[in-house]
């Protein structure tokens, strides 16, 4: 059963709930700005196309040097991610009903329905919880992707030290590594531009934390019913 | 380390050609007969001493081998294979460890960083410390279990076949000490050749099972050894068809490939999704709007 994790009355805007409690944001930013770096980096040594990017991250030998300790500092903050969010991210009955109408909420076809309809609820779309079924795949690719990553990773760090009857385990790695990323890189990319260009309100949600009433139901009505109830009954 | 006197032919992780234009270079060898080697062990001081590197402390393997494998500052290391034939015989059987110098270098292939692996146009492949960055991705692509890494600079270093040498017109430092002409230099054509005649004595000699060791699954190479159980190069510590390993291969051509391409997809895609469908706009109603009212949009 999902919770409401960790909402503790905060002063927030007339008009608007809070969504992302501040160890929330911290968590998320601590993960992304280290994936954004790891990305980067990786990027460098995946295609002589993108090295320039390495050169302006200090160099070669330094990007290969800071990689790897970001990279452990990325999992830690996964791994909070995952203790934080796994209520709200396992994937529920609804999320299966709203799987169905995935293609008109990409088309943002809920536009086209009559505006009362829309806020009041009764619409096709089955509601939605904290996270919808699009986040919670993105938090499980991003959480299986970052373990794939953190334990080739780790044999690719101390290279070095394998002893030669266990180069298939470096070889392994040196595959795993790359394809693990290619699957994050794409849930990052479908991510950054859901969070930014295409659901407006999400990145100022995960700035600082609040959304509007109208929004929260919107996009997430079985949440906001929940805290709306939860509010109300501490009156 | 030196050589801008030769022509380079291949360079690791760079997207134009390598810019080696010259064709009339000779493709150089070493030729080790391996019946030939005494274990005396001088082309691993002329090793030492020619290339300044530290001494190493060797390691008691149990044999007369200095050390159980090649290390950063020990590029050539004689291989003291001690080997028992089907009979219950017992035979030395020697072996010069080091650089093959493959004509398809699989270090080369998956080095990252530019320019820190060339391959000349003479076959030497070399590694240019001052760019490597020491991810050791090389050790993965090496059949032979060669590039070593230094503690010390982090950085690979192997067998360079002196090319500060052979590109002024001289013989590799080990060619020079061997006392018993194990050890040649030269056109690999001729050596190859040289080979194939040494293969005829050893046959003639008895060893019927002798042969040339010059691996086509890396495309040939540099180090060309004459094996006398050619069929069995194992006993030898050698591989017996060592190739760049397969998953170093689809790493660096279909899933680069497939990669670069759904990176380019996600973001094209994205980009025009938004065209074509634009944000999604909540409809705020009257009562829980967050602005002020008439405030504008």
């Amino acid at each position: 059963m999902p919770t409401v994790h960790s909402l503790k009355p905060v002063k927030v805007l007339p008009g608007n709930v809070l969504r992302y409690s501040f160890a929330e944001r911290l968590m998320h930013w601590a993960a992304a700005l280290s994936y954004i770096y790891l990305m980067l980096s990786g990027l460098a040594f995946w295609t002589p196309w993108m090295w320039w990017v390495a050169m302006m991250l200090g160099g070669g030998p330094v990007a290969r040097a800071v990689h790897p300790w970001m990279g452990l500092f990325f999992t830690a903050s996964v791994i909070y991610m995952y203790r934080m969010w796994l209520p709200d991210m396992r994937i529920t009955k609804t999320d299966l009903e709203w799987k169905k109408t995935v293609g008109a909420y990409v088309r943002n076809e809920e536009e086209e329905m009559h505006p009362v309809q829309a806020i009041r609820g009764f619409d096709r779309f089955a509601p939605v919880d904290r996270f919808n079924l699009g986040q919670k795949y993105f938090f499980w690719v991003m959480f299986w992707g970052a373990l794939a990553l953190f334990v080739s990773g780790m044999v690719l760090w101390f290279t070095d030290y394998l002893p030669p009857t266990m180069g298939w385990l470096r070889l392994l790695a040196i595959i795993v590594h790359p394809i693990a990323f290619l699957f994050t890189l794409g849930g990052f990319i479908i991510h950054v531009y859901m969070g930014t260009a295409m659901v407006r309100g999400g990145f100022s949600s995960v700035i600082r934390g609040e959304v509007s009433e109208s929004w929260a139901r919107y996009h997430h009505r079985l949440w906001y019913d929940r805290v709306m109830q939860e509010a109300e009954a501490k009156k | 380390m030196a050589g801008k006197v030769l022509d380079i032919r291949a360079i690791s992780a760079t997207s134009s050609p390598a810019p080696g234009i010259r064709s009339a270079t000779p493709v150089v060898a070493k030729l080790i007969d391996t019946s030939a080697c005494i274990g005396c062990k001088a082309c691993e001081v002329a090793c030492q001493q020619w290339n300044d590197l530290p001494p190493e402390t060797t390691v008691q393997v149990g044999t007369y081998q200095t050390m159980p494998e090649t290390t950063p500052d020990f590029w050539n290391l004689i291989k003291f294979n001690e080997h028992e034939t089907d009979e219950g015989g017992f035979q030395w059987l020697l072996r010069k460890d080091q650089c093959m110098h493959c004509a398809d270098p699989g270090c080369l292939k998956a080095c990252p960083a530019p320019g820190a692996i060339v391959q000349y146009e003479n076959g030497i492949v070399d590694f240019q410390q001052e760019n490597c960055i020491g991810c050791g991705y090389c050790i993965a692509g090496c059949p032979f279990n060669i590039p070593k890494m230094s503690k010390k600079t982090k950085k690979v270093y192997k067998c360079t076949l002196c090319v500060d040498r052979v590109s002024v017109g001289l013989e590799p430092a080990c060619i020079k000490a061997c006392p018993t002409n194990c050890l040649t230099f030269g056109d690999k054509d001729v050596l190859l050749q040289k080979a194939e005649n040494r293969v005829k004595q050893l046959k003639l000699a008895g060893f019927m099972d002798a042969g040339t060791y010059n691996p086509p699954g890396v495309g040939g190479t540099g180090v060309v050894s004459v094996l006398a159980f050619a069929s069995k190069p194992e006993v030898y510590g050698l591989p017996k068809e060592p190739r760049i390993p397969i998953l170093v291969e689809l790493w660096k051509s279909p899933l680069k490939w497939i990669g670069n391409f759904a990176i380019l997809a996600g973001i094209v895609g994205t980009f025009v999704h938004y065209l074509r469908f634009g944000p999604k706009h909540v409809p705020e109603d009257a009562q829980t709007q967050a602005k002020p009212a008439g405030a504008g949009d």
